[in-house]
């Protein structure tokens, strides 16, 4: 596209990878008529790391801290994918205790995402105070993370088979304190911005996504859950224990930036209600399966996917018998979603591609591997 | 109703309200680092330690290269002699490359006898990359650091 003549009234203006809304090192190049959009081009590759190709070169363990460093917000989450993957590879289940504590803290990180989200997407949009909030709140479940692992960030929680670190003394009184103050925290959040008249007319309506547009371009995550559709991983395909518990997929219809706001708010509500349970029957017993020092499955290959915060978060290995693995590949929520940019910003002005960005929910650690 | 609240303003005065609450906030996040130094959690992983044997002096260290062998940043180097009388190995030199370390802990998970440590000292910036290297004596004592105030 950027290499298509221009006629006399249009122009092409370069966002990022500076601009402080692109979340990171992400270059838009948008097509613009005016103020309106008629096209965008994604340039990304900026924090390509090789991540996929560090991990032919490791052994299966020796990977497991790298897939933390792709969604930083999310490093829990992606540790968890890939343990399960290589635990289906040895054909190996966690015990329970572990498939609970690993429900917990996974849970804990989508409240965290999601807050870090919320607080960068309405500062994109003027809003300065939520981002305040949420990072108070935030910081609650970084040390829950700290006490538990000894890191904040990027947390290497799991081991591949269960856990390594035993739970510490008082972690379930730190979690249901933390849940208990939670959820009316999210009220206040919805007090500040759900029926405030700005950000409603920011949102409402801007970057429409249908639920055929979400499936065409493989959206996934809260995205397609506020186009109508009810798809979420832990109810389709659960893994981790997911089935034991009780709580809801939150959807939407219209499939706005709006819609998506109120989405993520309701997930982070059935996030509290899935740690509640978890903590209150955590089951004792052993917290790692049967798994041998040395790592080296058997040839073959598999597919594991997760319910990611911001989407299907999926690991494809391949193991040719040996010690490291022949082939990774990791399809990332935050790449495949921001396809759809393009579909939302075509037709919308400059100021509302901020907001379309934002509520993709990119991590660009992740975008670029 | 919903019209009369549109009039009065009533979505932003109840943020407004909510702002002048947390004016004066219980617990304060912010950390005043330098002046007042955050308290870590027990399991933080942070600058390494060898861990000597407090009676004698000597290393815990049997040299027996797992944490170099299991680092997937390949950044430890232990040396070691075989000592003929005992038919132990003795370490010579070992060191430890902070510059490229990502404080997993797997290091500290593989060590049999519990000789290397992250502990809780997070303050590791330095002025060159040399001295990121860490050798068997500075993992042993602990960094010194200049203080200039
Ligand atoms: S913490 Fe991780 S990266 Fe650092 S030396 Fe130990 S194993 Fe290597
Ligand atoms: S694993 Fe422990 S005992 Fe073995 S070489 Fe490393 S520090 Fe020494």
């Amino acid at each position: 596209m950027t290499e298509t003549l221009l006629d006399a009234n249009e122009l092409v203006l370069n966002m990022g990878p500076q601009h402080p809304s692109t979340h990171g090192v992400l270059r838009v190049v948008l097509k613009l008529d005016g103020e309106r959009v008629t096209g965008t081009d994604c340039v990304i590759g900026y924090l390509h790391r090789g991540v996929e190709k560090i991990g032919e070169h490791r052994t299966y363990a020796m990977f497991a801290p790298y897939v933390d460093r792709m969604d930083y917000l999310a490093a829990v989450s992606n540790g968890l994918g890939y343990c399960l993957a290589v635990e289906k590879l040895l054909n190996v289940t966690a015990p329970p205790r572990a498939q609970a504590v690993r429900v917990i803290l996974a849970e804990l990180n989508r409240i965290a995402s999601h807050l870090f989200w919320l607080g960068t997407h309405a500062l994109d949009i003027g809003a300065m105070t939520p981002l305040f909030y949420t990072l108070r709140e935030r910081e609650e479940v970084l040390k829950i993370f700290e006490n538990y692992c000894g890191a904040r960030i990027t947390t290497h929680a799991f081991r591949i088979g269960g856990l390594y670190y035993e739970l510490y003394d008082g972690f379930e009184a730190q979690v249901l304190a933390f849940c208990e103050m939670f959820e009316r925290r999210v009220d206040e959040y919805e007090t500040m911005l759900t029926e405030n008249r700005i950000w409603v007319d920011r949102l409402v309506g801007v970057g429409i996504l249908t639920a055929q547009d979400c499936k065409e371009l493989g959206v996934t995550g809260p995205m397609i859950r506020a186009s109508g559709l009810r798809w979420d991983l832990r109810k389709a395909q659960p893994y981790s224990g997911y089935e034991q518990y009780d709580f809801e997929i939150p959807t939407r219809t219209n499939g706005d930036t709006y819609d998506r706001y109120m989405v993520r708010i309701a997930e982070m509500r059935q996030s509290v209600r899935i740690v509640r349970q978890a903590v209150q029957s955590i089951p004792e017993g052993p917290q790692m399966a049967k798994v041998p020092k040395v790592i080296k499955p058997p040839a073959g290959e598999v597919y594991v996917s997760v319910e990611a915060p911001k989407g299907e978060l999926g690991y494809f290995l391949v193991s040719d018998g040996t010690l490291n693995p022949y082939r990774v590949r990791v399809r990332p929520p935050s790449f495949v979603n921001l396809q759809a940019l393009n579909r939302m910003a075509r037709g919308a002005l400059i100021a509302d591609v901020v907001a379309i960005i934002g509520t993709i929910d990119i991590v660009l650690g992740e975008v670029d591997r | 109703m919903k019209l009369l609240r549109k009039i009065l303003l009533g979505d932003l005065w109840d943020g407004l309200k909510l702002t002048f609450r947390t004016q004066a906030p219980k617990n304060i996040y912010t950390e005043q680092y330098p002046a007042e130094r955050p308290r870590v959690a027990e399991r933080f992983r942070g600058a390494p330690r060898l861990n000597i044997n407090p009676t004698n002096g000597e290393t815990l260290c049997i040299s027996c290269d797992l944490c170099a062998i299991v680092c997937p940043e390949k950044l430890i180097k232990v040396t070691s002699v075989r000592n003929p009388e005992t038919r132990r190995k003795d370490l010579v030199k070992f060191t430890y490359d902070l510059s490229r370390c990502m404080f997993c802990g797997l290091c500290e998970d593989a060590c049999p006898v519990d000789a290397l440590e992250l502990t809780q000292d997070f303050e590791l910036a330095g002025y060159s990359r040399e001295g990121a290297i860490w050798d068997r004596q500075m993992l042993e004592e602990g960094p010194h650091p200049q203080r200039f105030r």
